[in-house]
């Protein structure tokens, strides 16, 4: 540290991060706790809450649909956005200046009133199951993600280089995927991992598009909280925090984290 | 051909977009409009009911709350992170992104253990004698602020990291140098030049919090309801989708202005565009 900062800043600084994590690892306390309340100091340690976890039926379902809604909901959000980006960039001329805000408006428009109106007009209004409604719902909510990253990707792409393949008698098709999608690789996995992540923890889109056994994790953690307020709460929000540590893992072997700071 | 072809690519994220939000929120919002009461019957409602006005107020004075502690803790954190050797500087970016990626139900319940009646915080005020009785600390306008403000420190600081790292040292070097004491040099050289930054981080946070529905509802319950919570209560416990869809809309209007206003703001605040 540089001795341009007063010491109480730095004071203050470490404070901060003591009250940034301190919350996480209370949280971790808990979950090994060999109480039937949610207790910090853990009084016993016990992985009793972990077990748990597989013996509520409601967890073991939601985990499942959590995991095929994001996984399958980022897929299609990639499916769609890639080449949305990819046009942005490649054929910006062409496209009007408002396109790119449209591509915004998912994250523009508050969660929970997309949320609503899937209800209204796609579950009810179409009648189209609530599985698929929850699926559009997540596609649209993280497709901003992979426009904004896979298009800060392409915007450093030398567009010369598809073009020297093209000229040379590669097919346009071939070409994007020999040439232009190994190139920005990076952008595309950053933007799978952060609508991935996004996916797994929303909640305002999810909380309307409930069914008879279709709902999401963070959904059913706030059902079981009004319930019941034992460990499992808190081993469940462990598990969230470790697949994120994992992901975060992940992107440092391969990217670099300051990716996901942007 | 070539006109074509990028219309052709963007077209299938154009049509969920338009398909899946467009229209769907379009339609959330006419269906206020058509009561047969009269166009602004819902509205006439929702404004005289004090209750509701009461939720919408509550809402706005969480989320400005939030915003400007969050401002401040978030902009003398990123300054001291921006500030840092390299090395430090990327540990203390990555133990910023963590919690910002644990979901906000995980991060708002830790808030519950916490200041529960037999939560961490009274459990060892009344160890230490401070209190007899347990205090009702949750479901207080005070509980949902201090969780809001957690979720979204992360967030500010990232975003101010960002925007403070482009300062270049020399600035702040020759400011010392000339004999400018470091609250000076914070104050009249790092603060102007941090101004888009912190409109930028205030939209963010301002939006979110005004909209949020997960640490309201675990936080503020019933008691404390606000905007998103409320839409959730109309529209499922009450099934009275017209009112629901009133909510929605003045949540709508109120972030389509906070982010017009702001943006217009940021461009005259820019000392760069000077």
């Amino acid at each position: 540290m540089s001795n341009r900062i007063h010491p109480l800043l730095i004071l203050m600084t470490i404070v901060v991060y003591i009250f940034l994590l301190g919350p996480l690892i209370i949280i971790f306390g808990a979950s090994v706790s060999d109480t039937t309340f949610l207790a910090f100091p853990p009084q016993g340690l016990t992985l009793h809450w972990y077990e748990n976890i597989w013996e509520v039926s409601a967890f073991r379902r939601t985990i499942v649909t959590s995991l095929q809604v994001a996984l399958l909901g980022t897929a299609i959000a990639l499916l769609i956005g890639i080449p949305a980006a990819y046009a942005l960039n490649r054929h910006r001329i062409q496209l009007p200046g408002w396109l790119s805000t449209l591509f915004i408006l998912p994250i523009l428009v508050p969660e929970i009133v997309i949320g609503f109106s899937l209800l209204r007009s796609v579950n009810v209004g179409l009648g189209i199951p609530v599985f698929y409604t929850l699926l559009i719902g997540h596609s649209l909510l993280v497709t901003p993600y992979v426009v904004r990253v896979v298009s800060a990707s392409l915007a450093s792409f030398d567009f010369s280089i598809e073009e020297a393949a093209i000229s040379l008698g590669s097919h346009p098709v071939k070409t994007f995927f020999t040439i232009v999608l190994p190139n920005v690789r990076s952008g595309v996995i950053a933007a799978f991992i952060l609508a991935f992540i996004t996916s797994i923890n929303d909640v305002s889109v999810s909380l309307f598009l409930t069914g008879p056994g279709i709902s999401t994790l963070p959904i059913q953690i706030l059902a079981h909280v009004e319930q019941f307020f034992d460990p499992t709460i808190a081993s469940v929000s462990v598990l969230l925090m470790g697949l994120t540590i994992t992901v975060m893992i992940i992107v440092e072997r391969t990217l670099g984290l300051t990716i996901v700071a942007k | 051909m070539k006109r074509l072809a990028g219309w052709m690519l963007s077209s299938p994220a154009t049509l969920a977009v338009s398909l899946f939000l467009i229209i769907p929120v379009a339609a959330t919002i006419s269906a206020t409009f058509t009561s047969p009461e009269g166009i602004f019957a819902p509205y006439n409602e929702f404004f005289s009911s004090g209750f509701q006005r009461a939720v919408l107020w509550r809402t706005f004075e969480v989320a400005a709350i939030t915003t400007v502690i969050s401002l401040v803790f978030g902009l003398l954190t990123a300054y001291v992170v921006s500030r840092c050797s390299p090395w430090m500087k990327s540990i203390l970016i990555i133990l910023a992104v963590f919690p910002l990626l644990t979901g906000v139900v995980v991060r708002s319940f830790a808030w519950l253990i916490i200041l529960g009646r037999n939560g961490i915080l009274n459990n060892s005020l009344e160890w230490l004698g401070v209190i007899e009785r347990p205090m009702a600390l949750l479901y207080t306008q005070t509980s949902v602020v201090v969780a809001m403000v957690y979720i979204f420190v992360p967030l500010m600081v990232l975003v101010l990291v960002g925007v403070l790292e482009n300062i270049p040292d020399d600035l702040i070097d020759a400011a010392s140098s000339l004999g400018a004491s470091p609250t000076k040099t914070f104050i009249q050289i790092v603060l102007p030049l941090a101004v888009p930054g912190l409109i930028v981080g205030a939209v963010l946070v301002f939006t979110a919090s005004f909209t949020s529905y997960a640490t309201p509802h675990l936080l503020g319950g019933t008691r404390q309801m606000m905007m998103g919570t409320f839409l959730h209560q109309r529209a499922m416990v009450s099934f009275d989708w017209v009112s629901a869809s009133t909510v929605a809309a003045i949540m709508v209007v109120v972030i389509v202005a906070t982010v017009l206003v702001m943006t217009r703001i940021a461009r005259r605040l820019n000392p760069m565009a000077s």
